[in-house]
């Protein structure tokens, strides 16, 4: 198994904050295009492993690549996201006092400097690009709305909306249905499922049927390791995974 | 991750307090307050040289080079506004110091103005203005060479306050020192610089400052043509940064600019490079005051250390919020409104001022958080 073939791969990752160990010997790989899940109770590392991979966290040891030898432990949290690694976040932090064209504008790759934003014109493509995202994300009526009248899942969506912006080769999501309505769930588990394929993505999540409706691959993580890998049904018979979860 | 995304969301007091409206003008409804305000800023330079040049001395409706000097005072306290509102109102960098750049902009066009009193002071020194005499100095001070030209003395009139702001905002932003913290520090800048300015061997005139001016450019300082061209070019200037400011918010970095007052870390996450915006927008706000301080000094006829005290800083504030911040029209309004008052009050009853200006900030945050112009529009709106 050749480490070039993957799109993330995680290696003997430590991290410990005051000798309590978040992560301890974590290794797993994210292959390009897969739609990965990953659970595990309170405090296994899901986020920790988030934080490393997206540079808000140093580790103590180990190693992480992504693409063909691009190491991310070396690099600002604004050169991985360049690199092509997006994160949405638990809570979603759209901006209020934009509208949901102004926030994926934004969110556009391209120039960030003071002095090009200042004179920034959105070509056609461009436009074509925000509207293409609308769509994929199901918010095009409500497109001059302001940030702050969504509802909490359009916020969700426009969220991930903005990732998308950024044709990220990675996307991390976190926790995405947390607080949805089962209707909005449905949705976003069609929304990320589309987005396999031409992404790799991420999922951290606690809702077992959501992760069930989304995932073919999925990693269980206990105490900053992996415990089990597989489908959800291999995972759900394991016996680490049914002691872990309840306690048995 | 929990704790960051609750650090985004936290709530923070009174002044620091996200507002939820700003004036964006065009695309939405056009700028209908900024067509008032340069309306309103046109009548001004055709009524004033009219009602002074041409209306008799005798007539009612003249109008006094004491008024010309006042309207011009508010307008050039309306810079400052402006500036102020740009950082905080779209921004949210309360800056509590800034009459520190319209002071150091003030000092930089009263040190080409004293040169030109030339052998006319009192000592009648060719080269050394009253006060070098007056405390012995041999020769002029290093920095004092050139501001006898003017292009050198404007040159410095945007430089000054824009080095100082550009030093004080790279170590400031880049430390990430944000909302009450800068504002103390902000505070603590515009104290520094006024005892500063206080010592006589700092070469600026101590506590006495500049003043006793003779002429601009040639130009007599105390005819009432001058002072009506003086007027004319702040009323100009305050057209020129107002729809500066306004292009700046209206452009997509005035759209990154309010992403970071309301989610900075969002916005340092999608790539932009927060410190560098807030840089840019603090420099720029810091030589718009500068250049508020250049025209206010020629028209009032006077520079001294006072113009750094923290309180006229607040009282900038104070302008803005009772305009109505995150509007720039506003600020400028609130400015020259408070003003009036202060004028009023202050020849009527000079012991309240103060408490009337603490008393229309609390009434202000408690009753009108969006100033004057928020009122107007919620008027509007109803009617």
């Amino acid at each position: 198994m050749s480490v070039r073939n993957k799109r993330l791969q995680l290696e003997n990752l430590t991290v410990s904050f005051d000798g309590f160990k978040a992560l301890n010997k974590l290794s797993l790989h994210v292959d390009p295009g897969e739609m990965l899940c990953i659970i595990g109770p309170n405090g296994a590392g899901k986020t920790t492993m988030m934080d490393v991979v997206t540079g808000k966290t140093r580790p103590d040891s180990g190693t992480a690549e992504f693409g063909s030898g691009v190491d991310l432990l070396h690099m600002s949290e604004a050169e991985i996201v360049g690199a092509g690694i997006g994160r949405k976040f638990q809570k979603p932090t759209v901006f209020e006092q934009l509208t949901v064209f102004e926030n994926l504008e934004l969110a556009l790759a391209g120039t960030r400097s003071f002095l090009k934003t200042l004179r920034a014109r959105i070509s056609p493509v461009q436009q074509e690009r925000i509207y293409q995202v609308l769509d994929i994300i199901g918010l095009t009526g409500q497109r001059d709305e302001f940030g702050r009248i969504l509802a909490h899942g359009q916020k969700q969506w426009l969220e991930i909306g903005m990732l998308l912006m950024q044709n990220p080769e990675l996307l991390l999501v976190d926790e995405p249905v947390a607080g949805m309505t089962p209707h909005e769930i449905e949705r976003t588990s069609e929304l990320l499922r589309s987005l396999a394929g031409e992404h790799s993505v991420v999922v951290v999540e606690h809702d077992m049927s959501f992760v069930r409706s989304i995932a073919r691959r999925v990693v269980v993580l206990h105490e900053g390791s992996v415990i089990a890998e597989g489908d959800m049904d291999k995972v759900q018979q394991d016996a680490r995974v049914i002691e872990v979860y309840l306690g048995v | 991750m929990e704790r960051q995304v609750t650090s985004e969301n936290k709530q923070t007091p009174g002044l620091w307090k996200r507002t939820t409206l700003v004036d964006r003008g065009g695309g939405r409804g056009g700028d209908s307050g900024g067509t008032w305000l340069l309306a309103v800023l046109a009548a001004v330079a055709v009524l004033v040289p009219l009602l002074n040049q041409v209306v008799p001395a005798t007539s009612a409706f003249h109008l006094s080079a004491f008024g010309i000097t006042l309207i011009g005072k508010y307008l050039c306290y309306g810079m400052l506004a402006l500036a102020l509102d740009l950082i905080w109102g779209y921004c949210g960098i309360l800056s509590l110091g800034h009459a520190a750049f319209f002071a150091l902009g003030g000092y930089a066009m009263g040190m080409y103005l004293m040169r030109q009193i030339g052998t006319r002071g009192v000592y009648g020194d060719p080269v050394l203005p009253d006060f070098m005499v007056f405390l012995n100095y041999k020769s002029l001070p290093w920095f004092w060479h050139g501001f006898n030209h003017f292009p050198f003395a404007l040159a410095m009139v945007a430089l000054v306050p824009g080095l100082l702001a550009f030093v004080f905002g790279w170590f400031a932003f880049r430390s990430r020192v944000t909302g009450v913290y800068l504002s103390i520090i902000t505070q603590a800048l515009t104290y520094a610089l006024m005892l500063a300015f206080f010592r006589n061997d700092m070469g600026f005139g101590g506590n006495n400052g500049f003043t006793d001016f003779k002429d601009i450019l040639g130009f007599d300082l105390h005819s009432d043509r001058t002072r009506v061209v003086l007027l004319l070019i702040t009323i100009l200037a305050v057209a020129a940064t107002y729809t500066a400011c306004r292009k700046i918010v209206e452009s997509r970095a005035g759209r990154v600019v309010l992403a970071i007052r309301d989610a900075e870390s969002r916005t340092r996450f999608l790539g932009y490079p927060v410190d560098s915006f807030k840089l840019w927008l603090f420099v720029f706000s810091g030589i718009v005051a500068g250049i508020a301080g250049a025209l206010y000094v020629p028209q009032v006829g006077i520079i001294n250390p006072s113009e750094f005290a923290p309180i006229n800083s607040i009282e900038a504030v104070i302008w803005v919020a009772v305009g109505g911040r995150g509007t720039l029209y506003g600020a400028i309004a609130g400015a020259v409104l408070v003003n009036y008052l202060k004028t009023w009050l202050t020849g009527a009853f000079p012991e309240v001022w103060l408490f009337a200006l603490g008393a229309i900030f609390v009434l202000v945050t408690l009753f009108l958080p969006r100033g004057i112009i928020g009122l107007l529009r919620l008027r509007s709106k109803k009617a």
